[in-house]
């Protein structure tokens, strides 16, 4: 790998006021960018923090982290020869975006299982624990696990994705004091041990989440992925007020009591998403420490994708490989591991705020956890900004109750018609009927989750199961019930009034529309992600 | 008192379906409330006398009045009393008539025989059976059954011919402009002249023709469908011919049309042949809407003034031959049925001659062409018609060009549309575009009406006699006070401004359902209504077409999928090359016979492991079928399965291509091919289900499972499709090119537009993806 030059002191997050020196802000707009004027005197920026140094030897911390877990025995001594060995790992939905090869997980799944290996355990499964997400293509898996690991096992049949509708695939551990279904695929419940490799990117992965929800299927996420859930979540990314991470808490304790033997390995990444140097370098840096060449980087940039069909501009950016720095991994017992790795992951993406605001402006880029390699459908868009940005708060979110979400997004009309169907139908006949989650889930959701259709879809193609649209939309229902008015600047206007939105064609219309709503004169709090931040708000 | 002198006597009515036929009945009803009606209705194609005469006569809305003052109940028990319908045409001697029917007939004091070929483009066999026959006939009929009722048959003022001047009521024999031809010999020629071009058409040429014209029309629909359609054109081609002749023999002997030249024979013969049988003839000029009975605008069907006053709205007709100062001689409906009342009433002439009434306004209130044309014109500059679009029509300024002129002007139009209309039929047009080429067809439908009218009616636009009324006058004054009142047939009531603005064109455009106001219609609405019946519960089947229809893609596409996914980029550049410089040819062959193509294309197969096309199955599915879906059409299908409807998906396509989709339908029914040691042969196991024998197919499925085609609905995309969309009774076109989509739109299919998920990705010619991509799988 060639090796980034590390910045000298990463500089933390903050608040920008803005005033009259403050240059344009960049904002994320799909597969491009708009620069846009802040109004001078009540609009702040809230800057996430340079990326955290890598640890420079990540094997050695890997195994360091193996030999040496937290709460739990050293992994060799749970190896054992003619044990049924499973490792489960997360899919293509992190990191976003994937990051250079060697693949965090590659690194992992090689030491796990050249210790295995050592111990002469010759049962091995090796799992893309995608729960109700896409399949995996053979492409994505080897870029995850490496050449080495996907030659060896995926000829075979041994390393393969999860199917949580294969009929005789999966089981129930049992359930929780909540009545909540816990559900595991057959393998990795029926193994001695399984080895869960994960990529913590944000706060709400890893934990419990990583087997009790990546391993199930619709009978075990139905549990938390609810609008009653998601509602009393707020936020999901914060672990002591979500009803979420209870959720998943409580499902862990059935599976520590009726399942296998978890062992938990956690990794962390900085937020180097676009390099220190490079063709988006540009975009990881303050705007008023532009140099001449990065201006010149960044107008010819935008200028060449304009010029780009949307094809071509979705392969340029989907192609990118975020250079991402380790920055931790640890192993171990589940809930100690994840404990540690929370710290990580909030040391790299906290930015103190200080008081919430009344308009809440974000860009949204190309790129959610359900379009890698994919297209980034309108109902993506809104959970972009309704279901990850907005929820990526502490204590509470950064615009006021009854205030007003302003997001950027061409949010075409357009789907992937191998990974989205079942969005697309969401789309057209769901959301042409109603936007309300409540009388969608209870209308809707058992139609798309049982339809058979979407059921050979997910099993046999590369489609999101059924009833994925739907966990897209309660994902945002917090946000919906929260906010008086999302407007969306730059988006198709027929898509996003299906979502409910509002459309404007420029920032400063839809900052005319708020007042309708907030007053005149709102204040105005751009967040400005990616990479990504998550914002501390206190007062 | 007419209605005493009616009380009790029985009246047999022929034409009581027309539109003068219906007055006449409605206002026998009403104003002679003792008299007893017989109805000579000929049977419907799928109706008997009875049923017709309750739909098209008692139904109508000039009875409304009636209804009014009687009650519903009342009145269906006057009709019920009153009204004998008996099964009867008058164009086969002894007019069809059982024993009930001519004992009926029998019975009958008074016979009105208004029965008519009045479509003035009449072939001029049928013409002469009819309306020069059916005098005669009747009055035989009549003979036979050794009776003499009153005979007051309704004739024509334009027998007296084109001609300038003074047209009194006398017989025609009596005026001096008389020419002399033997009705018989007319007869003769009218019906071998039919012979005559029947035998033309069946020459090899002509058929050839027609084959050649329905080939065009319909596309590859299959030799049945194309059979029927070339037997259609050949007799329609010997109609249009005869229509032809009947203009030329009309003109030639200086009758106006067809419709003229035989009433006047018909008189002739009538004269001839009435023997003791007393009979009154009754001449109105051109019947228009009513003037103030049963309610002032009534008429019925779309008449002769009409289409050319729409045409003129909708400014298709910019011009109309005429002389400003002439005289247009209308005379509206209930002017008409009360001189054949009084006439009626009154009884025949003593002394056993024919009298005869002329019912025209010319002589004594007469209209002028430039009056009319002021009033419409302004009238519709007030009250304009609105186009697709919204926008009121400006009505064109009258020049009141000779007919020559006119018809050039319309000649070139219709021929540029032809033209147009040829060119699009040969564009690979699909989905909304393909609807431009039902909009030119509809154009030119139109332009060709127009044609028509001014080659008919401009003739009598141009007609100047003057046409006398003494004896209708005569009527009209020895009526009592309230029979004027009640009967009054004198012209002279006739208000024309108020006439033509309040009454005659208000219905005109109310009857023609012209678009009077801006107001856009939902377009939609439409289409919603017929997909509310296509997704009725009821609905038994669901048969879905592949190609263009559930997925935008061909057996051409699929096959070069996959006999790329294992080629390397030189040898798969070799290949598309190939496959597009083939493409011209297998596109003909497939126009052609589509059959024929897939066996051809088929053996391309040849020697494909079957365990790898098995394998490349799932692949397929994803990288090739899914992204050329129509996602609309996935979800169609899936909610007929969920309003349990079977649903099938019936295709030429082969089974190892069309095996991923099968989850999607309850059954496949589609081209198999032949085995051996685990290869294929290229062969097909039996004739692929495309065109008659894909409706067979459905309909064998149908017999098996036991279900109703004529509860089923059927998706389609080409005309090549018409015999499977044929066989069902709710067809929906989806997408459909140019043919497919006029037909639709003729036949009010429902017509879907559906789309590939906005961005995937367009190739000329889709392959599979690089085997570099796709290592080390077993």
């Amino acid at each position: 790998m060639k090796k980034k030059k590390p910045v000298a002191n990463p500089r933390p997050g903050f608040v920008l006021e803005v005033d009259r020196q403050t240059p344009p802000i960049l904002f994320h707009h799909g597969e491009g960018f708009r620069l846009e004027k802040l109004p001078v005197g009540r609009s702040r920026v809230v800057y996430p923090g340079e990326p955290l140094r890598g640890i420079a030897d990540p094997d050695g911390a890997i195994r360091d982290a193996l030999l040496n877990p937290i709460d739990d025995d050293p992994l060799p001594s749970l190896l054992k020869p003619g044990m049924k060995l499973t490792i489960a790992f997360d899919d293509i939905s992190l990191p976003l975006p994937p990051m250079q090869r060697p693949d965090v997980r590659q690194r992992i799944i090689e030491a796990v299982l050249d210790m295995a290996a050592e111990a002469g355990v010759d049962d091995v499964h090796l799992i893309a624990a995608l729960c109700l997400h896409r399949r995996m293509t053979d492409t994505e898996l080897r870029h995850a696990v490496g050449d080495r690991v996907f030659e060896a096992f995926h000829p075979h049949g041994l390393l393969y994705n999860h199917d949580a509708e294969d009929p005789d695939g999966m089981v129930i551990l049992g359930h929780t004091e909540k009545g909540e279904t816990v559900q595991m695929s057959r393998r990795a419940a029926e193994s001695d041990l399984v080895v869960y490799v994960n990529i913590n990117l944000v706060s709400m992965d890893g934990g419990w989440k990583s087997t009790a929800t990546g391993l199930a299927g619709y009978e075990g996420v139905r549990a938390h992925h609810n609008v009653h859930t998601l509602r009393h979540s707020r936020s999901f990314m914060d672990q002591e007020n979500s009803e979420l991470h209870r959720s998943n808490w409580r499902q862990g304790d059935v599976i520590k009591a009726h399942g296998p033997r978890i062992f938990q390995i956690e990794s962390t990444l900085n937020t180097n998403t676009f390099g220190h140097d490079g063709p988006m370098a540009v975009l990881q840096k303050r705007e008023w420490e532009w140099s001449i060449a990065d201006r010149a980087a960044f107008t010819a940039m935008a200028a060449g994708l304009d010029r780009m069909p949307s094809s071509a501009r979705r392969k340029v950016f989907h192609s990118w490989k975020a250079p991402y720095d380790v920055t931790s991994v640890q192993a171990g017992d589940v809930e100690a591991v994840h404990k540690r790795t929370t710290e990580m992951v909030y040391a790299q993406h906290l930015v103190p705020v200080q008081g919430q605001t009344d308009v809440l402006t974000m860009g949204l880029p190309y790129l959610t956890p359900y379009n890698v390699n994919s297209i980034m459908n309108p109902i993506l868009v809104m959970v972009q900004g309704l279901g990850y940005f907005f929820n990526l708060y502490r204590g509470k979110p950064l615009v006021r109750e009854g205030g007003v979400l302003i997001m950027s997004h061409p949010t075409p009309w357009e789907f992937h018609p191998v990974h989205h169907p079942s969005y697309i139908d969401f789309f057209e006949q769901v959301l042409a009927d109603t936007t309300d989650p409540v009388e969608i889930e209870q209308r809707y959701e058992k139609q798309f989750a049982e339809d058979e259709w979407y059921r050979h879809l997910y099993r046999t193609s590369h489609a999101y199961h059924g009833v994925h649209p739907f966990y897209m939309w309660y994902w945002g229902s917090h946000a919906m019930q929260y906010l008086a008015q999302v407007i969306v600047v730059g988006g198709n206007e027929r898509a996003v009034r299906r979502l409910g939105f509002k459309p404007a064609t420029t920032l400063a219309d839809a900052l005319e529309m708020a007042t309708d709503i907030v007053g005149p004169k709102p204040t105005i709090t751009h967040y400005h992600n990616p990479p990504i931040l998550m914002a501390d708000v206190t007062g | 008192m007419i209605a005493t002198e009616l009380a009790g006597k029985r009246i047999a009515i022929t034409g009581a379906t027309g539109f003068l036929g219906t007055a006449l009945v409605e206002r026998l009803l009403r104003g002679a409330p003792e008299c007893r009606l017989v109805l000579l209705v000929r049977a419907g194609k799928r109706s008997s006398p009875a049923q017709r005469a309750r739909r098209e006569i008692f139904r109508n809305n000039a009875f409304d009045r009636l209804i009014a003052e009687l009650g519903k109940d009342e009145f269906w028990a006057a009709v019920e009393e009153r009204v004998t319908v008996i099964a009867g045409d008058v164009s086969t001697d002894g007019l069809g008539l059982d024993d009930e029917g001519r004992a009926a007939l029998a019975d009958c004091d008074i016979v009105i025989h208004s029965a008519a070929t009045v479509s003035f483009d009449a072939p001029l066999d049928s013409a002469v059976e009819v309306n020069l026959l059916g005098p005669t006939r009747i009055v035989e009929t009549l003979h036979d059954l050794q009776v003499t009722p009153h005979f007051v048959a309704v004739s024509t003022c334009y027998v007296a011919g084109n001609r300038r001047g003074p047209a009194p009521e006398q017989l025609l024999s009596d005026s001096p402009f008389h020419i002399d031809v033997d009705w018989r010999n007319e007869v003769r020629a009218a019906r071998r002249t039919r012979a005559d071009f029947d035998a033309d058409s069946r020459s090899a040429d002509r058929l050839e023709e027609f084959r050649r014209r329905a080939r065009h029309e319909l596309g590859a629909a299959g030799t049945p469908l194309l059979a029927a359609k070339t037997e259609q054109l050949r007799q329609r081609w010997v109609g249009d011919q005869l229509v032809e002749a009947g203009r030329a023999r009309a003109a030639s002997l200086g009758w106006p049309d067809a419709y003229a030249y035989t009433k006047a024979l018909g008189e002739r013969a009538l004269d001839e042949s009435r023997g003791d049988v007393p009979v009154s003839i009754v001449r109105p000029s051109i019947i228009e809407s009513a003037w103030s009975e049963p309610v002032p605008g009534w008429i019925k069907g779309f008449r002769m003034a009409e289409p050319i006053i729409i045409s003129y709205a909708r400014g298709l007709l910019k011009e109309f031959p005429g002389v400003p100062e002439g005289v247009i001689d209308i005379i509206p409906v209930d002017l008409v049925v009360a001189a054949i009342i009084g006439v009626a009433a009154r009884g025949p002439a003593g002394d056993g001659s024919i009298t005869i009434s002329q019912v025209a306004s010319g002589t004594r209130n007469p209209l002028h062409y430039r009056r009319l044309v002021d009033l419409v014109s302004s009238w519709f500059t007030d009250n304009p018609l609105y186009d697709r679009k919204g926008q009121p029509i400006a009505v064109p300024e009258w020049s009141f060009p000779g007919r020559g002129a006119v018809e050039r002007q319309l000649d070139r139009v219709q021929k540029n549309l032809d033209r147009a209309d040829r060119a699009l039929k040969l564009l690979p047009l699909r989905g909304k575009q393909a609807l431009i080429n039902a909009e030119v067809e509809d154009r030119r439908d139109e332009v060709a009406r127009a044609v028509g009218y001014v080659k008919i009616y401009g003739a009598y636009a141009e007609c100047e006699a003057l046409y006398g009324i003494d004896n209708l006058l005569d009527l009209h004054q020895s009526l009592t006070e309230s029979d004027r009142a009640d009967f009054g047939c004198d012209p002279a009531v006739v208000d024309w401004d108020t006439y033509v603005c309040d009454v005659h064109l208000p219905s005109v455009v109310e009857h023609a359902r012209v678009k009077t106001t801006g107001e856009q219609s939902d377009p939609d609405a439409r289409a919603r209504r017929l997909r509310k019946r296509v997704l009725a519960p009821e609905r038994q089947l669901a048969a879905f077409d592949l190609e263009n229809t559930i997925i935008a893609s061909n057996v051409v596409f699929s096959y070069a999928w996959l006999a790329t996914r294992n080629l390397g980029p030189a040898d798969r550049m070799r290949f598309t090359l190939k496959t597009l410089s083939e493409a011209p040819g297998l596109l003909a062959l497939d126009r052609r016979d589509r059959t024929d193509f897939l066996r051809h294309f088929y053996r391309r197969y040849d020697g494909a492991s079957v365990a790898e096309m098995e394998r490349l199955g799932p692949e397929l599915l994803a990288d090739h079928i899914l992204t050329k879906a129509f996602p609309a059409a996935l979800r169609r299908v899936r909610e007929h399965r969920r309003l349990g409807h079977r649903t099938v998906l019936i295709t030429g396509a082969l089974d190892l291509v069309v095996d991923p989709l099968g989850p999607l339908f309850d059954d496949v029914i589609c081209a198999e091919m032949s085995q051996r040691d685990g290869r294929y042969t290229g062969e097909l196991l039996a004739v692929p289900p495309t065109g008659e024998v894909r409706a067979q197919a459905l309909r064998d499925y149908a017999e098996a499972n036991d279900i109703d085609l004529a509860e089923s609905v059927a998706y389609a995309d080409s005309s090549s499709d018409l015999p499977l969309l044929d066989a069902v009774g709710f067809p929906v076109a989806v997408n459909p090119e140019t043919r497919l989509a006029s037909m639709a739109t003729k036949r009010g299919w429902l017509i879907e537009y559906w789309s590939k998920a906005d961005g995937s990705s367009d190739k000329i010619l889709p392959l599979g993806p690089l085997p570099a991509l796709r290592r080390s799988r077993k």
